[in-house]
């Protein structure tokens, strides 16, 4: 008899084995419909091959391993997969995962396969590829690929091989009931094993000691093979793998560690009969021994099912009684979960469907304070302090969790078991898990992120650092630039200063003989040789006087314009100068006119002896005050003259204008007014004459009479008409009307000063001009409204 | 020398004092510059306490300036990605009262999410994400890299289409666990009788 070691606490609830036990092992049929999830292992969920609609047969992969850590998954039996889509799984959440959906056809058509004949011909590597394509994961509950787990390091040797073969957990028969009918296939599945591991010490099949059937035929089985079958005493949970690595062999394996640390590998029972099925037979892992039991059931047994048949297939058969089971549980009483629909399929961890009646599994009586009795950590065994747990959990203390090795509990439950305060204490160690875990988690994102901000803070500062480094560029560029122009003022400045001086030496250049000529004239007029510049020279250097007065005019308007525009101090200076320029030009203007209106009366000048004279003569008398010497004769004489005089040059000066007109010349305005100046002399000469002739005739009617206008006011208004008419007689229609509106206008006012006379004086005739003033006003307004 | 203090004890005590001074003063003088602690260590603990969310949230632009912050005096309860737990870890290491969480509800783990129909390619949620989480190119799609992102919801203010949404990280199979149960204190005696009938 082998020494086994003891582990730590642990345990002895009822056992409930017998009531599965009593009959064989029951094929459970192919049910209508399969439902086979992806993630049945542990690890990446598997990745469907095939589609909707597609026709598979048994033994078909329908989803392949997508990773190291996964396994694929084979169709249990023919038929058509109708649906990959979320279906309830058995899992503690109550969730949905993907799943393949196949409608069985019934008729179990195989696909084509085939094994070896002997094992022992295929190299390590093709046996656990056989192994990984044929799907298989641990059957004993976590459903660890075993593919992985048998890669095992050349720089780990293997010392010993152990089946587990335990079954700890109430209940529970898969194990027992295998062994009892396939002792021999565990056996050739622990050849396999034996042959791949090549342990050096040892190959053991650890089984409590409260299946003896199981033990005896295993040891019938494994005579002459080397391996032994070890039976212990049974205590919950020697089933898990590191406790029953420490009752075979006394070792123990280091927290954080693996089993092929300490140079063990150990596997389930069930999974080496799938291993032997694998590799001898070429059959994947599509069905396995499932136990379903409960006071619920009549017919409490185990079952051979294939992957995804639904609970409700198995209870039906059963006879499953709903209204006595107060809960379904997948896998024990101890570590099992809760089903919340009997719909979820069998997978390849299924080991167990319990349906307990109310008095078999009551409801767990309400929580109660902890008393710190301490019996939870007397059969802990993992020789964990619970209870110290249970405080720093509930106080989130999660560092404390972790010095008090929170995750070396396997959570058999054992600690919630004996309490007697009934405290939940595994449920608190799995939450206080899934918390460390997740503020792991957070903590390598909070990593990440801070890593990403800290990475895109840098690069914005280094944009900002770049564009920074571009404007300071530019602005150095700029001033540079300034200070060279600074620097070096005479290459540039200079230039311009020194053309500006060609420019207006040249211009100088240009005029010097216009300049000449000038200074010629004016020393000559200072010596009196006026007479020598003939009137045409005069006529052509006043035109070019004005023409040049002209261009400093509209410059010197630019220039005014300009510093308006740019709000500059010498606006005032500028305005002034455009005034002079105008007064000069206007100044030229009129001389050139009355150059020209010389030149029309020269003729007349040259017939007369010397009106020049005589006139200068006229005026030393007049101011002498001897204007009575001059004879009526003679000042009708000398008025008509002037007349027509005038008349000559209004004519003249008018035929320049409409030329210059014609011509578009710039000198148009200043002919313009020379017209018009030339207008209101001859106006005026005409009226002095008819007042002459009207006082010279008004003389001999009326002798004692002194002043002529007051005596024939009549007359003197129809000459004055007349002289009126023949100027108008000359004029241009506009000219005519602003003409004769300016005289209306004249006349209107006259007759108002007559009539307000009249009036005063309580005069006859006030009606008449009343009457006179309204038609005037008439005329008026008609002439103006012809003008608009 | 010598004999003046050899006869006169005060002065030889006086003297050994004053060099033990010197001495000791001048090799702490050069341990303080030889071993300048460079940062400052608290906001550095603060820092790695704070779930990095950068979302601005406390009041200040990111996690390290509230780290700053709290390394200065600021209060401790101004982070709502943190919660409870942030606010007790850092109660814990500066050694003060944990204070309830200044914000109306602890916020909800959470990934921002663009509808990408309605999305117009503006860059300007790509311009606000703290950690390059968002994706696109102007006039293009954008998306957001939803294992980068945060969930500060910094993203969803910009958008002038309003077509990013903030969706609760949903529990997968993966990231599932088992709740807390009870505290056993919350129930009392009637209770009891209603967990048995």
């Amino acid at each position: 008899m082998r020494k086994v070691w003891d582990i730590h606490g642990g345990i002895h609830p009822a056992e409930n084995k017998q009531q599965s036990l009593q009959s064989p092992i029951q094929a459970a049929g192919i049910p209508p419909q399969l439902i086979l999830p992806l993630a049945q292992h542990i690890g990446a969920p598997a990745s469907p091959i095939i589609s909707v609609g597609d026709r598979v047969l048994k033994g078909q992969m329908i989803a392949e391993a997508k990773g190291f850590v996964s396994a694929p998954v084979h169709a249990p039996s023919s038929g058509t997969v109708v649906a990959i889509e979320p279906r309830l799984i058995p899992h503690p959440s109550g969730m949905s995962g993907n799943c393949i959906v196949i409608d069985t056809d019934g008729q179990d058509e195989w696909v084509k396969h085939s094994g070896v004949e002997d094992f022992r011909s295929l190299s390590k590597i093709d046996l656990i590829d056989r192994i990984r394509q044929a799907g298989i994961a641990g059957m004993g509950g976590a459903g660890f690929p075993s593919a992985v787990k048998l890669s095992t390091r050349d720089d780990k040797p293997i010392e010993t091989l152990i089946l587990n073969g335990t079954e700890c957990e109430p209940y529970i028969t898969a194990d027992d009931i295998l062994m009892r009918e396939r002792a021999a296939e565990i056996i050739a599945g622990a050849e396999i094993l034996r042959h791949l591991i090549r342990p050096s010490k040892e190959t053991l099949i650890g089984v409590e000691d409260n299946k003896p059937e199981g033990i005896a035929a295993l040891q019938k089985a494994a005579e002459g093979t080397g391996i032994e079958i070890v039976p212990f005493p049974t205590k919950y949970p020697s089933g898990g793998e590191k406790q029953l690595i420490q009752i075979l062999t006394g070792k123990e394996v280091p927290a954080g560690g693996l089993p092929a640390d300490t140079g063990i590998v150990c596997q389930n029972i069930g999974t080496a009969t799938a291993i032997y099925r694998a590799v001898c037979f070429g059959e994947p892992l599509i069905s396995r021994i499932t136990t379903i039991t409960g006071e619920a059931c009549s017919q409490p047994r185990n079952y051979e099912v294939l992957l995804g048949t639904p609970v409700q297939f198995l209870l039906d058969q059963s006879g499953f009684n709903k209204d006595n089971c107060i809960r379904l549980v997948m896998g024990g009483p101890m570590m099992g979960y809760t089903l919340q629909d009997t719909a979820v399929p069998i997978v390849k961890t299924s080991n167990c469907v319990l349906a307990p009646s109310v008095a078999e599994l009551p409801p767990p009586p309400p929580a109660q304070a902890c008393i710190r009795c301490g019996m939870c950590a007397e059969v802990c065994p993992v020789s964990l302090l619970p209870q110290q747990m249970y405080w720093f959990s509930r106080a989130q203390e999660h560092e404390k969790l972790e010095e008090h090795k929170l995750f070396d509990c396997i959570e058999c439950g054992a600690c919630s078991y004996v309490c007697p305060s009934n405290i939940p204490l595994v449920q608190y160690y799995r939450a206080s898990k899934a918390e460390i875990r997740q503020a792991q988690q957070d903590k390598i994102k909070a990593e990440r992120s801070k890593e990403r901000f800290e990475a895109r803070t840098a690069r914005l500062e280094q944009e900002e650092a770049e564009k920074e480094a571009k404007r300071a560029a530019r602005l150095k560029a700029a001033k540079d630039k300034a200070a060279a122009a600074a620097s070096n003022p005479d290459s540039g400045k200079a230039d311009l200063i020194q053309a500006a001086i060609e420019r207006s030496k040249a211009k100088k250049a240009d005029a010097a003989d216009p300049a000449h000529d000038a200074i010629a004239r004016a020393q000559a007029k200072r010596e009196g040789k006026v007479e020598e510049e003939s009137p045409a020279a005069k006529t052509e250097r006043l035109q070019l006087l004005i023409a040049s007065a002209e261009r400093r005019l509209t410059s010197a308007r630019e220039k005014l314009a300009l510093a308006k525009e740019q709000g500059g101090e010498n606006v005032e200076a500028f305005a002034t100068a455009v005034i002079k320029t105008e007064d000069k030009l206007t100044a030229l203007q009129k001389e050139i006119a009355e150059h020209q209106a010389s030149l029309t009366t020269a003729p007349s000048k040259n017939e007369e002896a010397d009106p020049a004279q005589a006139a200068i003569a006229r005026a030393m008398a007049k101011r002498a005050g001897n204007s009575t010497d001059e004879s009526d004769e003679d000042k009708t004489q000398r008025l008509q003259n002037l007349v027509a005089t005038t008349e000559k040059r209004l004519a003249a000066a008018q035929q320049k204008l409409s030329m210059a007109q014609e011509q578009n010349d710039a000198n148009v305005p200043a002919f313009a007014t020379g017209v018009e100046k030339t207008q209101n002399k001859l106006d005026a000469v005409k009226r002095e004459l008819a007042e002459h002739l009207a006082a010279l005739s008004a003389k001999p009617s009326s002798a004692s009479e002194a002043p002529a206008n007051s005596d024939d006011p009549v007359q003197a208004a129809i000459e004055r008409a007349k002289a009126a008419r023949s100027a108008q007689a000359n004029m241009s229609d506009e000219d005519k009307l602003k003409q004769s509106i300016a005289s209306l206008e004249n006349r209107i006012a006259r007759t108002q000063e007559k009539l307000q006379a009249a009036q005063a004086s309580g005069d006859d005739k006030a009606e008449i001009l009343a009457d006179s003033i309204a038609k005037l006003e008439d005329k008026l307004a008609s002439a103006k409204q012809q003008l608009g | 020398m010598i004999e003046l203090i050899a006869q006169n004890p005060f002065i030889a005590s006086l003297l050994a004092l004053v060099s033990l001074g010197v001495v000791f003063g001048a090799l702490l003088g050069f341990a303080a510059v030889k071993f300048k602690t460079e940062g400052d260590p608290i906001a550095d603990q603060v820092e790695a306490l704070l779930p990095q969310t950068q979302c601005g949230q406390c009041g200040y632009p990111g996690c390290r300036p509230y780290a700053q912050a709290i390394a200065d005096g600021d209060d401790i309860n101004k982070c709502p990605p943190g919660g409870e737990a942030t606010i007790a870890a850092l109660a814990d290491l500066l050694g003060v009262e944990a204070k309830p969480l200044d914000a109306v509800e602890e916020s909800v783990p959470s990934v921002a999410y663009i509808r990408e129909d309605e999305c117009i390619g503006c860059t300007k949620c790509i311009q606000a994400c703290p950690v390059d989480a968002i994706l696109g190119s102007a006039k293009h799609m954008h998306t957001v890299i939803a294992s980068e992102c945060t969930g500060c919801d910094l993203c969803v203010e910009p958008c002038p289409v309003d077509c990013i949404e903030m969706r609760p990280i949903e529990t997968s199979l993966q990231t599932w666990h088992w709740d807390k149960p009870k505290p056993p204190e919350d129930l009392i005696a009637t209770d009891r009788s209603g967990a048995h009938a």
